[in-house]
């Protein structure tokens, strides 16, 4: 039956290629309500275990279940019948090239809700293009049109179309400017706190698992190795973890968010002070 | 069972009304109740949403629109409720912006506009290909060790030795509908031995190079632009001219050469299929023996015949080649174009060929060929 707590609960999956064995034995919990990192190196199946999840790809073996329906049960794609209570974000934003960012946004409400009238999906379609940070011109533009960035919250507005319980970024910051990516960061943690979003975050930006990762969940030797928050994976001795986190770059990006917290502190106390100085 | 969302409107007492929402306001649920709440009119004081038992963003922004069309104030909110309002209030100020659209009459006139004014563009544009790959040429001259060698092989193979099978197939069956129904008609004369030299000259001259530019065209042209057309979309040639290959030299001169020397080849195989098409119902069906039919068809056909079609082969096959490659070059943007490309390509590269057609018999009985 449904877990109310777990709505992606992942048992035992096998996945392969012919010889090629991606996954073996591997399982992943999701808690409801947090933002799920999933890191890996290059070719270890993060992608693979999202299109399992949301049952592009078949396992072999094992049972993969989503918000109380089970995937893997599904004998075609009719069967997934919770689809309208997700939302996907490929990585290179898989607009429909031939639809406007706006017609974008309305296909899915198109498919699952045709009694909404013109008017209201034309308007939502239009909120969900400004709620993803993009300017309202945006929205009758070609994705040709766009760029890179404006791709991909193109294609987060058209993930968010629904109101999903459930989201899957797959890499959202790369091939983001720093500025762009901090940006995207800040309005997936937003998103998420507004609309109370269950996020399943694959990427391999450090600074996006530290800033906005409630728990990672690290793929390697086939399977789930870990999944808790940084501070408790970083006191394990897994030469990945150790080297991923904290060689050169996971420093830094550790460093960033010491700064940033320091910093954060520094302008409470100095509020503080302020407060007790003028006597409230 | 789907529950949909509801609202009733009550008056205040005070001029105005309190429209109250009741049961889940969704996406999945409000479908119904937009028309009904864009048509209230009349003051409305408050939106009360006491009753709703479930909000998304599209339930909050139904609320957050209807209370700021009227200026009325919200009550009665959820915590939930609330803060998804203050988003969508955030965001919903200029969502009403509609991109400007032309009112019909001035579209028409405009997408003519676009049409003739693209038209010339592509005129100079395809000059400016036509010249690029001139130069092109020009540049292999000077330096034949840039020379695609392997690609022109690998284009020939592709456009030429593939293509065998069903144009020798085509052009044989071509050859007995010519032979059968020309026959039909000469024995009202009691000339079907003329049927030979109809068969034979009418291959050779015509529907032996015509049939196979079309097939040419169909399989290749239509290929050529949508590999170079994909390419173009993937950056692949960008990233040929960064590298210093200019694309011209490595694309598009491989495959017109090919097209053109292939042409000459399959336009003569095609004839000759034919040919053979007719021996063969006029050995079952007109009681001319094959090997006849081939002697009689040496005697009856002039060698200019001959001539004629060869000279017409690589002409149309370069211009099938550089409408393909032409189109190809020109894809930008999405998907959609590079279907849209290899369509035109197919479709110019045929038109040109049965024009230059026309203009090549005139030419040749005009100069004695005839």
């Amino acid at each position: 039956m449904s877990n109310p707590d777990f709505p992606i609960v992942v048992e035992n999956v096998c996945n392969a290629f012919g010889e090629h064995v991606i996954h073996e034995d591997l399982s992943l919990k999701v808690e409801r309500g947090e933002i799920l990192g999933v890191v890996g190196g290059s070719g270890t199946g993060k992608s693979v275990l999202m299109r399992s999840i949301i049952g592009l790809q078949v396992p072999e073996a094992g049972r993969i279940e989503v918000l109380g329906d089970e995937i893997t049960a599904a004998r075609d794609d009719d069967d997934i019948d919770i689809r309208s209570r997700w939302g996907v974000l490929f990585q290179g934003g898989a607009l429909f090239s031939t639809l406007t960012v706006s017609e974008n946004v309305e296909v899915p409400l198109k498919e699952f809700y045709p009694e909404l009238g013109d008017d209201l999906r034309g308007e939502i379609a239009r909120f969900k293009v400004k709620l993803s940070g993009l300017p309202p011109e945006a929205a009758a533009k070609y994705p040709s049109e766009l760029s890179g960035g404006m791709r991909k919250r193109a294609g987060l507005a058209r993930a968010l179309a629904l109101d999903p319980e459930l989201l899957f970024l797959d890499e959202p910051t790369a091939g983001l400017d720093p500025i762009g990516a901090a940006a995207f960061d800040q309005l997936i943690l937003e998103l998420q706190e507004t609309l109370g979003l269950t996020v399943f975050l694959i990427t391999h930006d450090l600074d996006t698992l530290y800033e906005i990762c409630d728990r990672v969940a690290v793929l390697a030797d086939k399977r789930v190795i870990a999944v808790d928050t940084i501070p408790n994976l970083l006191k394990l001795d897994h030469p990945w973890i150790q080297e991923y986190f904290n060689g050169p770059r996971g420093r830094a990006a550790q460093a960033a968010q010491n700064r940033a917290r320091a910093a954060h502190k520094a302008a409470l106390a100095k509020a503080m002070d302020k407060r007790a100085n003028t006597g409230d | 069972m789907r529950q949909w969302s509801d609202f009733t409107s009550t008056p205040d007492g005070a001029g105005g009304q309190t429209v109250s929402l009741s049961g889940p306001l969704l996406v999945s649920s409000i479908g119904r109740i937009d028309r009904g709440l864009r048509g209230i009119d009349g003051p409305v004081s408050a939106i009360d949403l006491s009753q709703v038992s479930a909000i998304d963003t599209a339930g909050a922004w139904i609320a957050w629109r209807t209370a700021h069309l009227h200026g009325a104030k919200i009550v009665g909110a959820s915590a939930e409720a609330r803060r998804l309002i203050a988003a969508v209030g955030a965001e919903g100020k200029d969502v009403e912006v509609e991109p400007e659209r032309l009112p019909t009459v001035q579209r028409v006139f405009d997408s003519i506009g676009d049409y003739v004014v693209g038209a010339g563009h592509g005129v100079i544009a395809f000059l400016g290909f036509v010249g690029a790959m001139l130069i092109g040429i020009g540049s292999l001259i000077r330096h034949p060790g840039r020379f695609r060698i392997k690609a022109l092989v690998r284009q020939m193979e592709l456009v030429g030795v593939s293509a065998l099978g069903i144009i020798g197939l085509m052009s044989f069956l071509v050859g007995i509908v010519i032979a059968q129904q020309g026959a039909v008609q000469l024995k009202q004369f009691g000339a079907e031995i003329y049927t030979i030299n109809l068969t034979g000259r009418l291959s050779f001259r015509e529907l032996g190079v015509l049939m196979t530019a079309i097939m040419v065209a169909g399989r290749s042209g239509s290929a050529f632009a949508a590999q170079i057309g994909t390419m173009k979309l993937t950056e692949e040639v960008d990233a040929m001219r960064t590298i210093g290959v200019s694309p011209v030299e490595a694309l598009v001169i491989p495959r017109v050469l090919a097209c053109t020397f292939m042409m000459i080849l399959l336009g003569f195989y095609a004839s000759l299929c034919a040919i053979l098409g007719g021996a063969t119902i006029s050995t079952l069906t007109l009681e001319i023996p094959f090997f006849t039919f081939l002697t009689r068809i040496q005697e009856v056909v002039p060698l200019h015949d001959l001539w004629v079609g060869l000279i017409k082969a690589p002409v149309f096959g370069a211009i099938v080649a550089l409408a393909g490659c032409y189109q190809g070059m020109q894809v930008q943007g999405n998907s959609e174009e590079v279907g849209l490309r290899t369509t035109i390509a197919v479709v110019q590269a045929i038109f040109a060929v049965i024009v230059l057609d026309a203009f090549f018999a005139v030419f040749f009985s005009e100069v004695g060929w005839g």
